[in-house]
């Protein structure tokens, strides 16, 4: 996709040895950077100023709604009244912080956001480590063994991964609401394997296609067979790709709306959904404080899991979103 | 066509002092070749005399002006870079020709300079290709095309055959020679091969660790290297090197091997030393003073290379006939005295 | 492996196939029988369930003929051509400017690629009190002492579009950025050192050299923005439920509607087709360039 760039010789200039190397695994590591300032005079250039006024202004409105998000959960309804969406609280109060984990109103209970806490999470992890599970397979059995219309099943599997889900909403509940399993758990952990797997494959795949070849062949030689090399060989050697495969596959199934909101069912609504059954159907004066504790807290989880681990964060996104 | 000279340049990079207080002067026309081994410094050296690189202290002037503040642009240099930098969405012709319609140069003299070039390198049929359908010798030549339309005084390389494969590589240095008898620019050359070193260049100046080594003709310095480092680069097979003793008699004893040296080869110095001796100064005879087993035989088609074990010591003879040789055949060999070399063994520098 | 010992020969030969059993039900069943199911649907008279009766093209006329979903497709126009634009645009230089060895480099990307993490629930939520009249940004500027200025985007019908796309630009060009970065940093170092040297000016490098070499990063980003207008649907519910009243109304939320609120689902199936025509339009030549390179 981009040129090709070897590494550099250790004596290549311009190579400042404290830049954080950031760039996902497909790519080489960090090239040398283009040594464009002559920094003899230490004042900086207004071009240099620009660049950093630039960047600076664009983190502001970056952090804005965050930094509203936070300021906002942590003061009473009264100064939130008052306006001032910018100012920090007055009176630092945590009340709306238990209100929107167990008191607010979703639907018919007024059991606060925590069950849908707790249903996030048991639609996550089977999710999760179903979508693994299915990626691996498919991206080892697709780089090293290419059955017979294998490729021509991928093209579809990845064609049908930009596709608006409502194209095939119907028919899956229909199909589900026959087998009997609509509006349950099971139903909704197979509908997020089902439109987790193409994203899922195509990381395996495009790992295991940067394994050399020739360890696979030593394998065979050496007796194995598809299933012995898989579990011997090929999944101890994934431990990265599957640290970003669960990655992504944790914040997308988190983070996803419209699949809980149909599959779910009303016993295992996912967060988001809860989420906005609290904030947009309540009737009566809206306790903003308590809507935006509940944001954060329904945002909570994805965001830790990307401010721990940036880097596997941005080496998904670019291995998934690089098709090829 | 312009000098280089350098004075007390220091480099440093990332806290690290990668070149430290390196002199050197570069006559107008010569052909200089920085040699030495990954990390030594001459690549930074290149870098910094293009302008890339900052230095820490020192001057650098270009054509008897002072060019140290200069930027890369005004230095009336061309650069040939590893990778060639080629401008990959660009036809071979506006690769070469972008810089000088960024200055502002008239048309007609880019045209003129662009056919010149082409004509010189043999480009003329690829003029409206893009860098994606050559071949990787003449992707090099391109780059080189590109330098040489800036109709610089200097012109710097910096281990531009790397990337091609050991033929093709031969006769792009050829080529080169070819260019530089025909232009008599001065060009400063970097690489880490010692062949394209010897082949190529009017004096080398063969580096370590950001220090120069020695300056000298291709000749100077692979038949009087200055210390054992330089000694054991060139050449290959590389010097043989034995340890042992010299006496105030001017005779040398390491282990099995004793030679008596002409008068003056060391000068006054007595006591532990290191005797250098190139395997073609090594001759198998039968009627040789010395004796030696067999280890192993290397043949190369015009020549072989024999592995003699002596004592302690494996010697390297290069044998230019069809002789025999067996592992395990004793033989009787010579080590010609006037050709060798010794160093101290603190420090490595020549007695 | 006694199921090996019995049938040595045939087992390992389908071990593969076995094993893409989930993959080919998935692309098969799940996503290419589901889109010929909706197809079907779509040329019956369906209203709650689906029936036998074949109409052909009935529905797509009424679609078309229906003043919601034109007004959907409108309003899906408008927002895609905007955030694109936006997108690229805002992402390429937040690129470029890291990528002029800044420090704080790490810090900086964090801040822009953190919105990517959130759902497009909670963004569309916190952009929605953002924008609020009286208690969002215009009550704070007010505050402030600028007593005349109004932000109430949000609640006219003529501009609420705009604010939508304000919240998914924010969100989005962060990853824009991460993915342009990756392809600035894939361009050979010493292509910088030979424009310098040929005393280009570096805005120069980046318009003639650099964004053309860029040329494939750019068609991805272009692939999966565009994909992502398509399906737009969660920021736009949980925003501005699609008002004020049909205001921002999008395809994806008219399908949604008509199948589960209002009972029309051959109707709905039309429009999902519909929606499926573009999508197809764009992963065309994406595919052809694939199939070619790997053919070359």
């Amino acid at each position: 996709m981009t040129p090709p760039i070897r590494q550099p010789a250790l004596e290549r200039p311009g190579v400042p040895p404290s830049l954080p190397p950031s760039l996902p695994h497909p790519l080489p590591a960090l090239p040398s950077q283009p040594v464009r300032t002559r920094t003899r005079r230490r004042r900086p250039t207004p071009a240099r100023i620009g660049i950093y006024a630039f960047l600076a202004t664009a983190a502001l409105f970056f952090l804005l709604p965050l930094y509203v998000m936070i300021v906002t959960s942590f003061k009473p309804m009264i100064e939130i009244r008052q306006g001032g969406i910018l100012a920090l609280p007055q009176a630092f109060t945590l009340e709306p912080w238990r209100q929107a984990w167990s008191g607010v109103c979703t639907g018919a209970a007024c059991e606060g956001i925590r069950g849908g806490f707790w249903n996030s999470v048991r639609i996550t992890v089977p999710s999760t480590v179903l979508a693994i599970l299915a990626g691996a397979v498919n991206g080892y059995a697709l780089s090293f063994w290419r059955p017979r219309g294998a490729g021509l099943l991928f093209g579809i599997l990845l064609a049908g991964a930009f596709v608006p889900v409502q194209v095939m909403i119907y028919p899956l509940v229909r199909v589900m609401a026959l087998a009997g399993i609509f509006g349950s758990l099971p139903a909704i952990v197979l509908v997020h394997l089902i439109f987790g797997m193409p994203v899922m494959t195509l990381l395996f795949r495009n790992y295991y296609a940067g394994v050399p070849h020739e360890l696979f062949q030593a394998a065979r030689i050496d007796g194995g067979g598809f299933w012995r090399i898989f579990l011997q060989v090929m999944l101890p050697m994934s431990l990265p790709v599957i640290v970003v495969a669960a990655i992504m596959q944790v914040t997308g199934v988190w983070n996803d709306y419209i699949l809980g909101l149909v599959f779910a069912g009303r016993d295992n609504l996912p967060m988001t959904v809860e989420l906005n059954n609290v904030i947009n159907t309540t009737t009566g004066t809206r306790l903003y404080n308590v809507n935006m504790a509940a944001t954060i807290l329904t945002a909570l989880l994805p965001l830790a899991l990307y401010f721990f681990s940036g880097r596997w964060f941005v080496r998904g996104i670019a291995a998934g979103a690089v098709k090829g | 066509m312009a000098n280089v000279h350098l004075r007390k340049l220091n480099i440093e990079l990332g806290g690290k002092a990668i070149i430290r207080d390196l002199d050197l002067e570069v006559e107008p026309g010569e052909f200089v070749v920085l040699l030495g081994p990954s990390g030594c410094g001459k690549s930074t050296l290149l870098h910094s005399i293009a302008g890339l690189v900052e230095m820490a202290s020192g001057a650098i002037e270009i054509g008897g002006r002072d060019m140290s503040e200069a930027d890369p642009s005004e230095r009336g240099i061309g650069m040939v870079f590893q990778s060639y930098a080629l401008y990959p969405t660009m036809t071979v012709e506006a690769n070469m020709s972008f810089g000088l319609r960024i200055a502002g140069t008239p048309k007609a003299e880019i045209r003129r300079r662009v056919a010149r070039a082409a004509g010189m390198l043999q480009l003329d049929a690829l003029l409206g290709r893009k860098p994606a359908q050559l071949s990787g010798g003449q992707r090099q030549r391109v780059a080189i095309g590109r330098a040489l339309v800036r109709e610089a005084r200097v012109f710097l390389f910096d281990e531009p055959l790397s990337n091609l494969d050991a033929k093709l590589r031969a006769e792009l240095r050829r080529e080169l020679k070819l260019l530089h008898q025909a232009l008599g620019s001065t060009m400063i050359y970097v690489t880490h091969d010692q062949v394209e070193a010897m082949t190529l260049a009017s004096r080398i100046v063969v580096m370590e660790k950001g220090r120069i080594q020695q300056i000298g003709t291709p000749a100077e310095v692979y038949e009087r290297p200055a210390n054992r480092f330089v000694a054991g680069f060139l050449g290959a097979p590389a010097m043989n090197f034995i340890d042992g003793m010299l006496d105030a008699a001017g005779r040398f004893q390491g282990g099995a091997i004793g030679l008596a040296l002409p008068a003056g080869t060391a000068g006054r110095a007595t006591g532990p030393a290191v005797l250098g001796v190139r395997p073609e100064h090594v001759a198998i005879r039968a009627d040789g003073p010395l004796r030696g087993t067999v280890a192993l035989v290397e043949p190369m088609g015009n020549h072989q290379v024999v592995w003699l074990r002596c004592g302690a010591d494996t010697l390297g003879a290069l044998v230019h006939d069809a002789r025999v040789f067996a592992p395990g055949d004793e033989v009787g060999f010579a080590i010609d005295a006037a050709r060798v070399s010794l160093f101290d063994p603190r420090g490595g520098a020549r007695l | 492996m006694k199921t090996a010992r019995i049938f040595p020969r045939i087992v390992p030969r389908l071990s593969p196939h076995l094993a893409l059993l989930p993959m080919a039900l998935t692309a098969l069943v799940a996503y290419l029988g589901a889109a010929l199911w909706t197809l079907r649907i779509s040329l019956t008279g369906s209203r709650t369930f689906p029936s036998g009766q074949f109409i052909g093209l009935a529905q797509y006329q009424r679609l078309f003929d229906n003043e919601r979903w034109m007004l959907s497709l409108h309003n899906l126009a408008l927002y895609g051509v905007l955030f694109v634009a936006a997108c690229l645009v805002i992402g390429f230089l937040l690129a470029v400017f890291i990528d002029q060895r800044v420090r704080g480099e790490g810090l900086f990307r964090t801040v822009f690629l953190y919105p990517y993490a959130m759902s497009f629930v909670a963004t569309g939520l916190v952009w929605q009190w953002l924008l609020s009249p009286g208690d969002g940004i215009d009550g704070a500027v007010r505050a402030l002492g600028f007593a005349g200025f109004r932000l109430d985007w949000i609640v006219r019908q003529d501009l609420v579009m705009y604010t939508v796309v304000v919240a998914t630009v924010w969100q989005a060009a962060g990853l824009v950025m991460a993915l342009m970065l990756a392809g600035l940093r894939g361009v050979d170092p010493d292509i910088w050192k030979a424009a310098r040297l040929d005393g280009i000016p570096a805005w120069r490098v980046y318009t003639r050299i650099v964004l053309p070499m860029l040329w494939p990063t750019v068609a991805t980003v272009l692939l999966l923005l565009s994909t992502a207008v398509v399906k737009l649907y969660d920021a736009v519910v949980a925003m501005t439920q699609g008002g004020p009243g049909t205001a921002s109304e999008v395809p994806t939320k008219f399908i949604m509607d008509h199948l589960f609120l209002r009972s029309n689902v051959g109707l709905a199936s039309a429009g999902a087709v519909v929606l499926l025509v573009p999508v197809l339009a764009l992963l065309a030549p994406y595919a052809y360039a694939r199939t070619r390179k790997e053919a070359a």
